[in-house]
């Protein structure tokens, strides 16, 4: 017989579609509509985990995110695989395929359970006692150890196939919940014409109104009630009702993040639709109408399959049409546990016992019981269960001591009920204690928020909706309400005595018992942030949603401390577990980072570079010819643009202008230089500091008139130095008439370096005499290349006779073009960033944060003679001037040469004077730059070093892990010292 | 995510074009040359940690692109006011009250 | 010497086109652009060049005979105009009270019109594009995914994207990829 459990003409769902899907490989039965949860309950599979740390049998508990115990996989294909799904929220779709977690071999007998036995050697704060000693043990024996049991669920090997998608939202009213409370607030915002977004996580609208028989409104059941609301709201153009959709996150100034699942449910999914879409909502009021969650019983024998939360099993039974069992008990300290129960026997399950907690009950209640024919036990524990994967009887000790057993198939609890603050809470709400009540409410909302609902403790469905009209500032309308059930009752804490035999579980999940939270504070964690650290409890993906408050009851009680004086551990996103995918949303492979290439990527492309990433650029970095090694394509490219001429990608360069009859006045407060004697037409290197005397950034400044500068940075820094300038301009001299403006991207840049460079550009510049007499080195001209506006510099980054022609970015690849159909025949090569690299350090020339990191000055990197001392001010001056910056025995930029001229010193690597001193040894400095120069045929470094150019011609030693390289310390420059080759 | 209020855009905009610019109201002397150390280790270095009322900087770097100044309370994240560059830091008692 | 070659325009963008029944992405026509730093009297200066007053309040436009010109803060505006890109808006250049310099490279542009097209802009986009907070005619530098650009509202349902043309591709990925999503 397939579905026993499944009661005819209970329950709302048609039971006209049938779907078949799979748990742990068996197939089952179930209908449209159900959950994962109902469709195993109605198959009477209550077993559907194992716990985290004695892989103790559990069943599911609640029917709702809450859940601690019902992890399931749910697997679609290899890729597809989703860990740690709540069976209890997780909607049932044809061939669904869900396997339980945390067992080995079988759900049903499994080896980890032997934990379980062990129990008593895995107390609270088993790990901070237990993997201190001795160190060694460390890496053999517990970290291994740890891993192997860290980790619930398997994550899937292969990458995320599915789509996610981001949108962001703007709305008057955003409320979360759509339960009564919700549903009345959406209607009342809606009708004042403000702009609505309304969630909830369930696939329809209604929250608990779905799962309650006995309330009527407006002469409709709660859940025709809510689906005519939903309904009449769908239709409005004001309205955006957001199912299966979770108000995860409650961020500043009512920004709420949801994310929505779209295709969790189906079957089949359209390849169309994204899996889930992220909405980040900013809302000018954001009404939270979360409900409330039901505790459980905190008792010996609590976690045996077949113990559930009564108001999971109203729900099953009255939504789902399912019963949890057939010879039910109910262990309760609340009201609403008697409504779950003669639900239940109204659809015709025995009910073997009510056993309740208190000693008096309302009569009113007692008197239903007896009319069900109901036995009732008052002032009562349940003292231990019975039954290895599913409860078969319980122990109950009556007010007088008395011990009576029961055999049953499943049992209700009830502890009462506790409102959700998780969102109220993230907003930085501070809940309030209420004495009467025993329970947080919302106290003062810092943003724009308002509570409703069951997440205020409002009880009464008049109230609720009255609340929920009165947040939108109405005045609250007349409902038709009939509900009888009463919601009184309660308790936060263990019931019984502490010291019986047998585990009372608080968290389920993470196997927290009242006697762990006992031994918590017996070993000195008297906050409540501490018993949960040490305890974990509450730190299961379920966050702590049944055992909270229960844990924090235990240790007040034992404190012997008002309750909120322990304090209430903080709520943080996410309310539930959120994947991943919903996050990242759009922003994935090419979407992840903008990845910038040049005017002229496409020449590098097609003429076979590879490329490296320099901030988001990707840069050529050689252009290897068949069968060169990159060594031998650098060492080439070198070669030839020293012999002949190469050509040279810079458009990456930052560029700014900088205008404006202030411009000469303001270069000289933002450089180390002086820019008042630069005529136009002339350029200069410049070097920038922040205040604290360190080099930021580097360039070449061109003059192009008395107010107009064209400032060139490194290619990393272009944003953080137009910041820096802008930050100066507008806030320390805002009088000064400046204006500056990003032009990195209108340039392409297009160096063209060597003994031919004349030879090969002259031709295509119009308007401009370049010759070495009229347009010496360090110089720049406004005229045409190839008819279109240029800007040529006369510089050289490789110390050969070099131009940089900057043009239009859109004409980049054409007049690359073009220099290139002269540039080949001459015998001349493009060069990528590793060439520049090496011909700038035969050079000497430094790259700022790589020869320089932040905490070098000018002087250390040996350029004092960019520093105009005569200056009354620029950025850095003053702090050029700290006692460490000008003592002795700073490190500073000198060359090395290495004794073997082919080793090649590795970047980074640290030098010391005596390689056979003790270790840990004295360091001296360290190499910044180093290269094989196939131009000097030996190997070429620059480093910083501790009195750096008072050692010159000192050896000093490279110990490296296999050997000992003996180095000499000389100057910077290694190639055309007198630099006689950039005047040709 | 905060909502920022540019007092140059007359707008409230999302956080994300914004950057923090660190502390508001340090003065950089004209005349730094002469600073002393100590003047200058209390200018460059030293910064308020304030949990309550911080005057920071603001940048509408993706937006206008200017610097401001504002209070915000560092618990609620909530800004008790934002204001030009170069308008007065607001006095102390101007500060309490916005505060309440 | 020899006649040089004449280089010839090619935008980052130029073959970028899509559309589905929510929304159509284009690349914009070559524009010349001019980006304006002025203090209020350049400002007024400036406005002898395009013959009408630069939009004073944050975040406004205005135009006239297709040249326009957006408000980007209190001394920056953006000038543009398709007509003749080639011959640039090109005002005197060195002028005491402002700076007015030539960008028609450094950006690219992108229109996205149809009823999805605030829904696309909103799927990396976090301002508030409601026509109550951003009508026809607003326009502001803000964020798209991780790229800055500049929206422009040209119509109910049309909006123009700039962007630095080196973030074109990503900025044209964000787009098509917020296209997808667009019919709600």
């Amino acid at each position: 017989m397939t579905q026993p459990f499944r009661i005819k003409g209970a329950g709302t769902l048609p039971h006209t579609r049938t779907i078949q899907f799979t748990f742990d490989g068996q197939s089952y039965e179930g209908y449209e509509g159900d959950t994962l949860a109902s469709a195993l309950l109605a198959n009477g599979v209550h077993l559907m985990g194992r716990s985290f740390k004695y892989h103790r049998p559990r069943g599911v508990v609640a029917a709702g995110p809450e859940e601690p115990n019902a992890l399931v996989g749910i697997t679609r294909d290899r890729a597809r695989h989703t860990p740690n799904v709540r069976a209890s929220v997780q909607e049932l779709y044809d061939g669904l395929n869900a396997t339980s977690q945390n067992r080995f071999p079988t759900l049903n007998f499994d080896i980890g359970a032997l934990n379980s036995l062990m129990s008593p050697f895995f107390p609270a704060g088993f790990y901070y006692k237990t993997f201190k000693w001795p160190a060694k043990a460390w890496d053999a024996l517990y970290e291994p150890f740890i891993r192997r049991a860290a980790g619930l669920g398997e994550a899937p090997t292969e990458s995320d196939p599915d789509r996610y998608v981001n949108r962001f939202a703007h709305c008057d009213v955003l409320i979360i919940g759509g339960g009564a409370a919700g549903l009345a607030a959406a209607q009342a915002a809606a009708e004042k014409s403000q702009s609505v977004i309304l969630c909830d996580e369930n696939p329809a609208m209604g929250g608990w109104l779905l799962a309650d028989s006995d309330i009527q409104i407006d002469g409709q059941t709660g859940a025709q009630w809510a689906a005519n609301m939903a309904a009449e709201l769908a239709t409005r153009d004001n309205v955006r009702l957001l199912t299966r959709t979770t108000g995860f996150g409650y961020f500043q100034h009512n920004m709420v993040g949801l994310v929505e699942r779209i295709t969790d449910h189906q079957a089949r999914p359209e390849p169309s639709q994204p899996r889930e879409r992220m909405w980040q909502v900013r809302a000018k009021q954001v009404v939270i109408a979360q409900g409330s969650i039901e505790r459980a019983m905190v008792f010996p024998g609590n976690d045996r399959p077949g113990i559930v939360l009564a108001g999971a099993a109203q729900k099953w039974l009255n939504q789902y049409g399912v019963s949890v069992g057939s010879r039910i008990g109910v262990y309760t300290a609340c009201d609403t546990a008697y409504a779950a129960a003669f639900d239940l026997h109204e659809a015709g399950i025995g009910i073997e016992v009510i056993v309740d907690y208190r000693k008096v009950v309302d009569e009113t209640i007692l008197a239903q019981a007896r009319e069900h024919k109901i036995e009732v036990v008052l002032g009562a524990t349940v003292a231990q269960t019975t039954g290895r994967l599913r409860i078969n009887g319980m122990q109950v000790k009556t007010a007088t001591g008395e011990q009576k057993e029961f055999d049953i198939d499943a049992l209700l609890m009830s502890a009462g009920w506790t409102p959700s603050l998780h969102l109220y809470s993230q907003s930085r709400g501070k809940p309030v204690w209420d004495e009467a009540s025993q329970r947080f409410l919302p106290g003062e909302s810092p943003q724009d928020c308002i509570c409703v609902g069951g997440c205020t403790g409002t009880d009464s469905m008049e109230q609720v909706l009255a609340e929920a009209e009165r947040a939108l500032g109405n005045k609250p309308r007349k409902f038709d309400i009939e509900d009888d059930v009463s919601t009184d009752g309660g308790i936060i804490g263990a019931t019984g005595n502490s010291t019986e035999k047998g585990k009372a579980f608080v968290d389920f999940q993470n196997d927290v018992t009242a006697k762990d939270i006992a031994l918590a504070v017996r070993e000195g964690m008297h906050s409540i942030e501490h018993v949960k650290r040490y305890t974990t409890n509450g730190m299961a993906t379920d966050q702590g949603k049944l055992s909270n408050m229960h844990g924090l009851a235990i240790a007040a009680n034992l404190l012997k401390k008002p309750i909120p004086e322990v304090g209430l551990t903080t709520f943080r996103p996410p309310y539930t577990p959120t994947t991943f995918g919903s996050f990242v949303g759009h922003t994935r492979g090419p979407l992840f980072d903008p990845e910038r290439k040049t005017p002229i990527h496409d020449w590098a492309v097609e003429n076979g570079a590879d490329f490296e990433p320099v901030s988001l650029w990707q840069r050529a970095w050689y252009f290897p010819r068949a069968g060169e090694t990159m060594h031998e394509a650098v060492d080439r490219e070198c070669r030839t643009t020293r012999e002949i001429a190469g050509i040279f990608d810079a458009s990456t360069l930052g560029k700014i202008e900088v205008t404006g009859p202030d411009a000469a006045a303001f270069m000289n407060i933002m450089y180390t230089n002086s820019w008042d004697k630069l005529k136009a037409g002339r350029a200069k290197y410049g070097i920038m500091c922040r205040e604290d005397g360190f080099i930021y950034d580097d360039g070449v400044v061109g003059k192009l008139s008395d107010t107009r500068f064209h400032v060139t940075t490194t290619t990393g820094g272009a944003p953080r130095v137009l910041n820096h300038m802008e930050d100066y301009l507008q806030t320390e001299f805002p009088e000064m008439k400046v204006w500056l403006t990003s032009t990195s991207e209108q340039w392409a840049t297009i160096a063209v370096q060597g003994p031919k460079a004349r030879e090969i550009i002259e031709p295509l510049v119009t308007g401009a005499d370049i010759s070495a007499e009229n347009f010496p080195h360090m110089s720049v001209v406004e005229c045409k290349v190839c008819g279109v506006p240029a800007r040529l510099f006369r510089i050289s980054f490789t110390g050969e006779l070099g131009f940089e022609i900057n043009v239009p970015a859109d004409y980049g690849r054409s007049i690359w073009d073009a220099v290139w159909r002269r540039a080949q025949p001459l015998g001349a090569c493009a060069y990528g960033t590793e060439a520049m690299h090496v011909m700038r350090a035969e050079k000497g020339y430094i790259i700022v944060g790589q020869d320089t990191d932040g905490t070098v000055t000018p002087h250390d990197a040996g350029l004092s003679w960019a520093i105009a001392k005569s200056k009354p001010d620029f950025v850095g001056k003053r702090g050029m001037m700290r006692p460490d910056l000008v003592r002795e025995g700073r490190r500073q930029l000198v060359g090395l040469k290495t004794s073997d001229p082919g080793k090649v010193l590795e970047e980074g690597a640290q030098i010391v004077e005596d390689p056979e001193q003790p270790v840990p040894m004295k360091m001296l400095g360290f190499v910044t730059s180093s290269y094989w120069s196939g131009t000097l045929g030996k190997s070429i470094a620059l480093a910083l070093i501790e009195d750096g150019s008072l050692r010159l011609g000192e050896t000093l030693y490279v110990p490296m892990a296999d050997e000992i390289i003996e180095v000499e310390v000389t100057g910077t420059v290694f190639y055309d010292e007198k630099g006689e080759r950039l005047h040709g | 995510m905060l909502l920022i209020h540019c007092p140059y855009c007359e707008a409230d905009h999302p956080e994300l074009e914004f950057a923090n610019a660190g502390e508001a109201h340090i003065v950089r002397p004209r005349e730094m040359s002469n600073m002393s150390d100590e003047d200058f280790e209390a200018m460059f270095f030293i910064r308020d940690n304030p949990k309550g009322v911080s005057l920071e900087r603001w940048r509408h770097v993706h937006g206008c692109g200017r610097f401001f100044n504002a209070l915000r309370h560092t618990v609620s994240d909530t800004f008790l006011k934002v204001y030009k560059a170069g308008e007065a830091r607001p006095s102390n008692d101007e500060i309490a009250k916005l505060i309440k | 010497m020899a006649k040089s070659p004449k280089a010839t325009r090619v935008l980052p963008n130029q073959d970028h086109l899509t559309s589905n029944a929510f929304v159509t992405l284009e690349a914009a026509p070559a524009a010349s652009r001019i980006s304006l730093r002025a203090s209020p009297r350049g400002a007024a200066a400036f406005a002898k060049n395009i013959g009408f007053d630069l939009p004073a309040k944050p975040s406004t436009s205005k135009s006239k005979s297709g040249v326009v010109a957006l408000w980007l803060g209190p001394d920056e505006w953006m000038v543009f105009s398709e007509s003749e890109p080639e011959k640039s808006l090109q005002p005197r250049r060195d002028h005491r009270e402002y700076s007015a310099t030539d960008i028609s490279h450094r950006n690219t542009a992108y229109i996205v019109s149809g009823s999805g097209a605030q829904a696309t802009l909103n799927s990396s986009c976090p301002r508030d594009l409601s026509q109550a907070t951003f009508p026809v005619g607003a326009c502001s530098r803000t964020i798209l995914g991780k790229a800055e650009v500049i929206l422009y509202r040209t119509g109910k349902e049309k909006f123009r994207v700039e962007c630095w043309r080196s973030f074109a591709p990503y900025v044209w990925g964000l787009l098509v990829s917020g296209a997808q999503d667009a019919n709600l």
